[in-house]
């Protein structure tokens, strides 16, 4: 029964180490597949290189964020103090910058990590309850102790038979489709 | 595969494992999450949660009974307005800073030996500053506009004094508890995925997956994922340092003998990560007895954790001696009179304690056989809880109660409402810990496999 390739996700091979699964992304990407993920239990070193990402947006987001927390603080205290309610007292400077540090800095720190964190889910795409690689059978491993390298069928060299024939000869532990639904 | 016994050669083996030999990945995720997901909710469990829970209860009793009658049901008076709700205020963040030192800063200095109490800690620094956050809330007399504090359009067209303290105070503590929940929270997402996969009632594994936001562990999230986690430690690590030395600045700003000093902030801030170790101390010893993670929180964690203890706390004998040189050294003879009030005034019984606590107790832990022994440590992590507290009693105490001139002196004592809150808010602490251990992992199940990960390479 041939199933439609609109209905496969991609092909999912399982391995046991993250030397096995650097190898075959390396592999994977020198064979020319263009739509190839990992999925690993814990973050491993090298592997966003054999997979050839770019440098993610987050610290530029961070950094708005962090502009703006700070920027937008020191407005704040100084137009509340300064402009809209404007308080002399003794002739003291209405806009009395040293005093704003703090709260400055506060709102700076708190913009940064707020953008860092919203960002980082936002360029995830989570929160995703449903995901296609999770019908790959023995997925639920991805969590605890095993390694997973999907090529995906939007790739343009994707072929069923020939993508999870070239996984298999990468000493994949396991290969499988996965339905797209 | 992945880790077998990594052979240590014995000189080495002086200092214990920061993860004991044999584990693998799946032995990690097994051992941590069956904590939760398997292990069956002991007896000991469900005692400790109710007398935690019952005095969370008295907590909330009181702050029932303070928002009924006003704050006069507490010791304060003119002249001394500042009574335990200020001096909970800072003992408990000042606790809550050892977790973000050893989740952030510990993690930009690349101490492999965070990695199995950062959860934890963090944990604590959250619940700590909940508790701390409800003292001023109440300390103001009418917490029901509390919301006054901060900067929100309203009909009396008035802003927050951006010049004042108490409301730098306001933007660190509320910047602090997000930032610090923030931080606590992206580093369960990988683990709550892990309990949504492993986890057996249905029930279980929505709730569990819901938090988990549908983590897949993909490798391009992870890259993201990195990358925001080390953001978020390099800027927590500032945000601690500028916490402590805020509320520092509540006193060393005001012009009151013993407070308007610029040792202030530095002294606080080492005094609080003195305390948040001792507490994490504390906290780590009966929670590796009886979930038996010896293993993940071995001896090393124990001996560095009082490592950090002694130095901090030799930092803050440095701060005593300098309150006082600089009394002497100075012009100002209030300054001098209080430095000798100190030994010689209505408090000095709780001053030689607290020398007794902070300086002469921690001493112990230059020897080595006694950062090894769990009971001794655990005694000596209790005092230096006790001597913090007492240490920021005769700070706010003191310095009020002896002012300028001798016809505004006055004296505070506790009532039982001040002891029935602050016993309450030890209650509301514990109990979110227990619920905490109860509901999620207590250790990083992520970054324990990466430490697998990183002693078998060691190996090889």
């Amino acid at each position: 029964m041939i199933e439609h390739r609109s209905h496969l996700y991609g092909v999912m091979a399982e391995f046991d180490t993250t030397e096995q699964l650097i190898e075959a992304a390396g592999k994977a990407r020198a064979a020319g597949y263009k739509r190839v993920n990992a999925y690993t239990p814990f973050p491993v070193e090298g592997l966003a290189e054999a997979l050839g990402f770019r440098r993610s947006a987050v610290p530029l987001i961070t950094l708005i964020g962090g502009l703006l927390g700070g920027g937008g603080g020191f407005a704040m205290q100084y137009w509340m103090s300064a402009i809209s309610y404007p308080e002399n007292i003794g002739g003291r400077p209405l806009n009395s910058w040293p005093s704003f540090i703090i709260v400055t800095f506060e709102l700076t720190i708190l913009g940064a990590a707020t953008f860092a964190v919203l960002g980082m889910l936002a360029l995830n795409k989570l929160p995703q309850p449903h995901h296609p690689v999770f019908n790959s059978p023995r997925f639920a491993l991805a969590s605890n102790n095993r390694f997973f390298l999907c090529i995906e069928a939007r790739d343009a060299k994707f072929d069923r038979v020939r993508t999870a024939l070239f996984l298999e000869n990468l000493h994949a532990h396991d290969v499988a489709e996965v339905p797209d639904e | 595969m992945s880790a077998g016994t990594p052979n240590i050669p014995p000189e080495l083996r002086r200092s214990a494992p920061v993860l004991e030999p044999g584990h693998t990945y799946g032995s990690v995720t097994e051992k941590i999450s069956a904590i939760v997901l398997t292990r069956p909710t002991s007896m000991g469990w469900f005692v400790g949660f109710s007398i935690a829970f019952s005095l969370a209860m008295l907590l909330f009793m009181s702050v029932a009974y303070l928002i009924l009658k006003g704050t006069g049901i507490w010791g304060i008076n003119i002249p001394v307005g500042w009574g335990f709700a200020i001096v909970n205020f800072v003992w408990w963040i000042g606790i809550g800073h050892a977790g973000t030192l050893i989740s952030a800063i510990l993690l930009l200095l690349n101490q492999k030996w965070r990695t199995s109490i950062n959860r934890f800690a963090e944990a604590m620094t959250l619940f700590a500053v909940m508790c701390a956050g409800i003292f001023p809330l109440i300390h103001t007399g009418r917490p029901w506009f509390a919301y006054w504090m901060f900067p929100y359009p309203n009909t009396m067209g008035i802003w927050p004094q951006f010049r004042s303290p108490l409301i730098w105070d306001v933007f660190a503590v509320s910047t602090y508890f997000t930032v610090s929940f923030f931080f606590w929270f992206v580093g369960l997402i990988p683990d709550l995925a892990t309990l949504r996969d492993r986890a057996h009632p249905r029930a279980k594994q929505v709730i569990y997956g819901m938090l988990a936001l549908g983590w897949r562990g993909s490798a391009r999230h992870w890259h993201r994922y990195q990358t925001a986690y080390l953001l978020l430690a390099g800027l927590a690590t500032p945000l601690v340092v500028s916490v402590h030395t805020v509320v520092s600045l509540d006193f060393a700003v005001a012009l009151v003998p013993g407070w308007h000093t610029t040792i202030f902030p530095p002294y606080f801030v080492a005094g609080a990560i003195y305390s948040g170790f001792a507490m994490v101390i504390t906290l780590a010893i009966p929670l590796r007895k009886v979930y038996g993670l010896e293993d993940f929180i071995t001896m090393r964690h124990l001996e560095n954790m009082a490592k950090v203890m002694l130095a901090t706390g030799l930092i803050v004998g440095y701060g005593y001696v300098i309150e006082f040189f600089m009394a002497f050294y100075g012009p100002d003879k209030f300054d001098k009179f209080l430095a000798l009030q100190r030994l010689t005034g209505p408090y000095r019984y709780f001053y030689f304690a607290l020398i007794f606590c902070n300086i002469i107790t921690p001493q112990f832990l230059w020897l080595r056989k006694i950062r090894i022994n769990v009971p001794l440590l655990f005694l000596i992590s209790i005092v230096v809880n006790i001597g913090m507290w007492l240490e920021r009693f005769v700070i706010v105490v003191l310095s009020l109660a002896r002012d300028y001139t001798p016809s505004a002196w006055g004296r505070y004592a506790p009532t039982f409402w001040d002891w029935s809150t602050y016993i309450g808010t030890i209650g509301l602490f514990l109990a979110l810990l227990f619920l905490f251990v109860r509901a999620l992992p207590v250790i990083s199940i992520a970054e324990m496999r990466e430490l697998v990960a990183h002693t078998s390479e060691e190996k090889k």
